[in-house]
This record gives C-alpha cells, sequence and structure tokens, in this order.
C-alpha cells in the first residue's frame, strides 16, 4: 500500500520523474536472487543520499571500500609510464578547464557526496559513496547540477543532464537497485563539458535507445548491450581508461574465463573478426593496422544528438544593449533542437552531427603535456592539451578515429602556462559566469590551484583529442575499401602504410602507361604504312 | 614435304589459351581500376575480382606448367636464333612490300623466331614478375615484419603495376598482329579448332596416318 502511495504521490508531483522512468529499459540484473524492495533496511523514508548509502553497506560491507580506490572516485590518475598525476581533479581540459575552484557544480558528477574542495581528496566516510547514481534501476534518481554530489531533494534548479530537478525519491530508488544500466552512467557520461555530448562525440542521450545505425550493441534491436556489457568490473574498478587505452587486445578472446581488465573489440571479437573468405580474409589483414573502430564507426554525434567541436572561450564576456549577458542559438540539431553558437558566459561555440573523426596512429597513449597541468606552453603555436602517441613502425599502434575539439582558452601571457578559472560561483564575486570578468576568474582560479599567476591573461588556440570508440555502426555501414582506398581518402594523412589505390604506384603505372602508348603508337604506324605500302604494291 | 592441317592445338592448350586471355582481361581490368586508371568499379569489388581471377589464373598456369613439361611441349618455347633475322625483316620492311611471311610452321615449331623469344620472355620475366609481386602484394601479411617492409611492399607494387603493363602492351602487339599475313580469321582460326596448316616431312605424315589419324583434317 505504501509503494502505491509512494508511486501515486510521485505521479501527482513529479511529471518529469515519470518521463525520466518510461525511458528506462527493462532492468539489467532482474534474474537476481535479491529483491531489494523485501529488505527491511529500505523501507524507510530517507532524507538524503549518504543515509541510502549507509543502509547498501549494512550487506554490501565491501563496497564503499572498492568504490573509494576507483577513477570514479577519487578523479585521480597516475600514469604508470611517466609518473604524472592525471584525472579531473588535476588536468586542465578544453571545455570548462578546471574542477578546482568550482567544486559544487564540477563535482555534482562525482560518484559520491559532498566534495567541494580540491584540495582535500574526496570525503573518505563510507557514506560519501554514492550507490544509487549507478545501481537505481527506478529511473527517478539523480543529481543537482549544483550540488556536489547531492540529489535534489526538492522540485528547484537543475539536474546534472539539464533538465528541471524534482524531489527524488530515495525509499523508491533503494528498493529498485539493479546492475547499472546505459542511462545510470550516461547521466554523467552523456553530458560531460556541459551539455548533451559536448564532450566525447560518441556518447550521448542518443544512447539510452538508440537505434541500430546509432550503435548496433546498444540498440535494443540490436544486441541490446549496456555499458558494463564490454566496460566490465573487478571489484568496482571498470575496463576501458581514456588515460590509458587499450589502442588493440591482440590476445583477444579464448582464454578461460572472463577477461576484466580490457574493454576492446577484440576482447569480444577476436583479432580475425570477419568471416574467413576472400574478402574477409583481407578485410582481417587489416586489424594489425587499422583499430575496428576506423571502419565501423564511420561517423560519430549520431542518433539526433549534435558534439562541440569548437569552443572559443575568448569572445565569452559580451553583453547586450542593456548590459546583460545574453545567448545565441544558430544550431539547429536534426531532432530541431536549437544549440547556442554563443553565451556570454562560454564564448562561441561550433557543433556538427555525424561527424566524420580524424584519423591518427595511435599505441592506446595519451600524453598529458604539462599544459594540461599548468605547466609551460609555446603560446605561438596552437596548444595540445593532449596528444595521441604511436606511430606506424612501433608494431602496437592502430590508426583510430578521434574526436579532435579545438578552441580559444585563456592562458597567463606572463608566465605563458595555461590558467586555471574561476568560472561557477553564484556566491562569489570572481566567478566568470555571475561578473563576465576574466581578470577576476583568472585571479581566483590560479589562487584556488595554487599556481603562481602574472596578471596578465591572454587566449590561444588549443586542441585535444577523445577517441572515439562508441556508436558503432551496422557492419553494413561500415566504411567501404575506397573510403580509404583512394586519393584524398580519409586516410590521406596517415603516414608509414602503403595502401594500395591513393597513388602509391604511380611512378611505375606513368611509365606504364607511356610503355602502353608507344605499343599502340607502334602498332597504329605500322597497320598505317601496310596500308598505303600495300595500295602502291598491288 | 607438304602442308597440311594438322591439330597442332589439343584442347587443353586451348582451353588454357582462352581461359588466360578472360582472366588477363578481368586482371587488366582491375588492376587498373585499382591504379585509378579508371573509377568503372568500386575498391572493394575490383579488389575481390582482382583476387579470384589471379588465383584462378594461378591454377590455370600451374596446370599448363605441368602440361608443358609432361607433354615436352615446353620445347616451343624455347627460342631459336635461325631465321630470326628474316621474320624480323619481314615485319620491318617485306610486310610493307607485299611479301610472303617468311616462316613456315613445322610440327614442333609452332611459333615464328620471334614469337618464340617473345613468349620465352614472357614466360621467363614477366609472368614470373607479375606472379612473384602479386603473391608477395597478397600475402603481406606474412612478411610485414621484414625490416622496412613498407618500403618493400611500395617497390613491389610498382613492379607488379610495371609488369602489367607489359603484359598489356603485349596484348596490343599480340592482336594487332594477328591481322599480319594470312588475316585476323586465319590466324584466329587455329586456336579455336585446334588445326592448323603445318609443313610435314614426308615421314611425320606417314606417321601422322598410321598412328595419330585423326591429328590429320581432310
Amino acid at each position: 500500500m505504501r509503494r502505491v502511495l509512494t508511486a501515486l504521490a510521485l505521479i501527482a508531483t513529479a511529471a518529469p520523474a515519470l518521463a525520466q522512468q518510461s525511458s528506462v529499459p527493462e532492468i539489467p540484473g532482474s534474474d537476481s536472487t535479491a529483491d531489494h524492495s523485501k529488505f527491511e533496511v529500505l523501507q524507510k523514508a530517507f532524507t538524503s543520499g549518504p543515509e541510502v548509502t549507509e543502509a547498501c553497506l549494512s550487506c554490501h560491507t565491501e563496497a564503499d571500500d572498492q568504490v573509494m580506490h576507483s577513477i570514479h572516485f577519487n578523479w585521480e590518475f597516475e600514469n604508470p609510464r611517466t609518473g604524472e598525476l592525471l584525472g579531473k581533479r588535476n588536468v586542465i581540459n578544453a571545455f570548462c578547464g578546471n574542477v578546482v575552484g568550482n567544486e559544487p557544480r564540477c563535482t555534482s558528477c562525482h560518484a559520491g557526496y559532498g566534495w567541494d574542495d580540491m584540495h582535500q581528496p574526496p570525503p573518505q566516510q563510507s557514506t560519501a559513496v554514492d550507490c544509487l547514481v549507478c545501481h537505481d534501476r527506478s529511473g527517478q534518481y539523480t543529481k543537482l547540477a549544483t550540488g556536489a554530489g547531492h540529489p535534489p531533494m526538492e522540485a528547484k534548479g537543475k539536474t546534472i543532464t539539464g533538465a528541471d530537478a524534482w524531489a527524488v525519491d530515495l525509499s523508491k530508488a533503494a528498493m529498485s537497485v539493479g546492475m547499472p544500466g546505459r542511462e545510470n552512467c550516461g547521466q554523467c557520461h552523456f553530458y560531460g563539458g556541459g551539455g548533451d555530448n559536448v564532450k566525447h562525440g560518441d556518447l550521448s542521450s542518443a544512447l539510452v535507445m538508440p537505434d541500430v545505425h546509432t550503435d548496433v550493441h546498444m540498440s535494443p534491436d540490436g544486441a541490446n548491450m549496456v555499458c558494463t556489457d564490454c566496460h566490465v568490473t573487478e571489484k568496482h574498478q571498470w575496463a576501458g581508461s581514456r588515460y590509458d587505452v587499450h589502442a588493440t587486445d591482440p590476445e583477444g578472446t579464448g582464454r578461460p574465463g572472463e577477461r576484466r581488465r580490457v574493454a576492446t573489440c577484440e576482447s569480444c571479437h577476436g583479432t580475425e573478426p570477419h568471416p574467413v573468405d576472400i574478402k574477409g580474409m583481407k578485410l582481417n589483414d587489416h586489424t594489425d593496422v587499422v583499430a575496428c573502430q576506423t571502419c565501423h564507426i564511420p561517423t560519430m554525434a549520431k542518433g539526433g544528438v549534435a558534439t562541440k567541436t569548437w569552443w572559443d572561450w575568448s569572445t565569452a564576456g559580451k553583453r547586450d544593449a542593456d548590459g546583460n549577458a545574453y545567448s545565441e542559438e544558430e544550431f539547429v540539431q536534426s531532432d530541431g533542437k536549437h544549440l547556442h553558437t554563443y553565451l556570454s558566459i562560454k564564448g562561441d561555440f561550433r557543433w556538427e552531427e555525424e561527424a566524420q573523426p580524424i584519423y591518427e596512429w595511435f599505441d592506446g597513449q595519451v600524453s598529458y603535456a604539462s599544459a594540461a597541468q599548468g605547466g609551460k606552453i609555446d603560446p605561438t603555436q596552437p596548444v595540445g592539451i593532449n596528444e595521441i602517441e604511436g606511430d606506424a613502425h612501433d608494431g602496437k599502434s592502430r590508426i583510430w578515429p578521434f574526436k579532435k575539439m579545438e578552441g580559444r582558452q585563456a592562458y597567463d601571457s606572463g608566465n605563458d602556462t595555461l590558467v586555471y578559472s574561476h568560472v561557477w560561483g553564484p556566491d562569489t564575486d570572481t566567478a566568470l559566469w555571475t561578473n563576465l570578468d576574466w581578470g577576476k576568474a583568472i585571479a581566483a582560479g590560479m589562487k584556488a590551484a595554487g599556481k603562481e599567476y602574472s596578471g596578465e591573461y591572454g587566449f590561444i588556440d588549443t586542441y585535444m583529442y577523445w577517441p572515439t570508440t562508441h556508436m558503432v555502426a551496422p557492419a553494413s555501414e561500415a566504411l567501404d575499401c575506397q573510403s580509404c582506398h583512394a586519393e584524398d581518402g580519409r586516410l590521406a594523412n596517415i603516414a608509414g602504410v602503403f595502401m594500395p589505390g591513393t597513388g602509391g604506384s604511380a611512378m611505375a603505372g606513368l611509365l606504364g602507361k607511356i610503355l602502353f602508348a608507344l605499343a599502340l603508337l607502334g602498332v597504329l604506324g605500322h597497320a598505317l604504312l601496310r596500308l598505303f605500302s600495300r595500295k602502291g604494291e598491288h | 614435304m607438304s602442308s597440311r592441317m594438322v591439330k597442332v592445338y589439343p584442347r587443353f592448350e586451348r582451353l588454357w589459351h582462352w581461359t588466360q586471355m578472360t582472366l588477363i582481361f578481368v586482371l587488366l581490368f582491375t588492376g587498373m581500376g585499382l591504379n585509378g586508371v579508371h573509377g568503372l568499379l568500386p575498391f572493394g569489388p575490383a579488389v575481390m575480382l582482382h583476387t579470384i581471377a589471379a588465383l584462378v589464373l594461378l591454377c590455370v598456369w600451374i596446370f599448363a606448367t605441368f602440361w608443358l613439361f609432361t607433354t615436352g611441349t615446353w620445347r616451343q618455347f624455347i627460342p631459336k636464333m635461325r631465321g630470326m633475322t628474316k621474320v624480323a625483316r619481314f615485319y620491318a620492311w617485306g610486310i610493307f612490300r607485299g611479301e610472303k611471311h617468311p616462316y613456315h610452321k613445322l610440327l614442333w615449331r609452332k611459333h615464328n623466331p620471334l614469337q618464340a623469344i617473345t613468349y620465352f620472355g614472357l614466360k621467363i620475366l614477366v609472368f614470373p614478375a607479375i606472379w612473384i609481386t602479386g603473391i608477395l602484394y597478397l600475402t603481406y601479411n606474412l612478411w610485414e615484419e621484414v625490416p622496412n617492409a613498407t618500403l618493400w611492399l611500395t617497390v613491389i607494387a610498382n613492379l607488379h603495376v610495371l609488369a602489367a603493363w607489359v603484359i598489356a602492351s603485349f596484348v596490343v602487339v599480340h592482336v594487332y598482329l594477328l591481322t599480319v599475313g594470312h588475316g585476323f580469321r586465319q590466324h584466329v582460326a587455329p586456336m579455336v579448332t585446334g588445326y592448323d596448316c603445318i609443313d610435314l616431312t614426308p615421314e611425320q605424315e606417314a606417321y601422322l596416318e598410321t598412328n595419330e589419324p585423326w591429328r590429320l583434317q581432310s
């Protein structure tokens, strides 16, 4: 009865929640031996996220410890090769810049509660872990966009997906937990960088219920897979880090037992995925050079959701005639939605839908120049926020597709470093989004990051690579041979590999054509001579 | 010495010739497509057709080589200098004066000296070149570990293309020469029926009449 009442109350008060609910796919793991709605510890009115976590931990005693060791919780990654300390917590990116100084806004996507100071590690009490964000299957749990990871307890503000917030029913969420669905992961990963598909290009809300064209694996009409089918876990640690990518997995399948630390195509499909016929064998010959993604993700930003490809922060701060911040929405997405092309608080944007990736050799290593951590830059050159490593001859690189995010970002023109900026903070007088004042925003950001600031700033061109690996198209939509095997084909910029059909045998071709022309001319001349001489003869 | 219509091209040889012709045309057509000479075929299907035609031709070639050596026909292709200058002079001069072709086919000498040396060159140089480069090209993934494999592949691809153009040039001259002498139809007919006019010694004639009468026409 109580559940019915709860449901009724929900219908009455939270229409957005219903909208969310209807889009929830069938619960993965619904064949579980535990029905959480029968657990007494969950049958109470919770008033905060941590309270729910406490209840979860009463049975799942090790979960908090496991989660707290994950990159999802620490937002920190120490590159085992270089020792660089990376992760959202430390680096500057090509989107909103940096977390430090903007915590409650940025950490709203943190898989934990109440992280409001980057100078401290994330809160270490066990109840700071957010179980529901991944495991809620009621479809109505969410986080407040500006709440440092806490869910909205009243219909006020926005959620992390940008929707109007509703009062989350924690009890309902707690009683309907299960294995994560696409929309669980998507709440954060689809909306990074300030909106739907802004950041990755291959991760958007279109993947909650994609058609097969958008994603053959995740479409209910395809394999209907969820994120964790590939991003398998071991003690709440996920396979598939963007900081340490497996560009290839030559081990492939075929080992007894499921491999838990890789999320590559080859981990399921093997290294010779095409059928063994004449075409398939030739295609299989490609797998040592070309990543699966290159042919099988011909375009990203599919399913009607565009991705941001250009972000010029230098134009932020303009005001309209009345001295107010304003916006322009000149890009119309294929679903009819208008997207910002200018925002006083963020500058100019460019968008692309069904975007063609760019291609580079890639060994899985993404190096974050010291620039991304506040080190020296060369302001005369476009600054790479990250760089792709690998080449044709190292034996492990593959040609990979990338989204190349370009734009202009602020830098310290006195010290030649990228700057940390304070963009969000409604109660401060230094936040850019409140005051439209770059000088104050940068000074406050640099102070928050503990970096030296000369007091002078400018703007430089930046770019950042984002490996494309989702939105795999059905085989029938894979790239044709001639997409690359043609002059000016897609891989025209790729060096160190011989690609038939791209003009690599032009020299011999020219020589051959001359020889052929001479043969024709000789034959023609001979024939003519015969014709005329015969006339004289007979 | 008498001229008789003798079966000089057995069925296998004719089948070999026309299969080879068809496949070479397919290979030249698809190969040119792959090298941007024309755009009549998409790259993928062109590669498949090229590869299949090549593999079939390779089988035909293996059979033919086996056949050449078991039947002794390989001797037909060994070049001899004797009469070479006469034939060369005929093509360069005599043909314009309405002279008769100086070469008369013999039972064990179907080709005139110029033909023989051309075929010999093709068989010993150009065909091996196209086959070796083609097979290396196709099986690149088996030897890609070799140092500078990409460079080698480029060299191989270029040699392959060059050899292909030499074959294309041969085809042009080959077809043209069918119009020389008795005329196109008379030249092509033997490759269809198998019978050609051959100068037989009395001994050969007697042998054939007694032992292989089916090889003699009328």
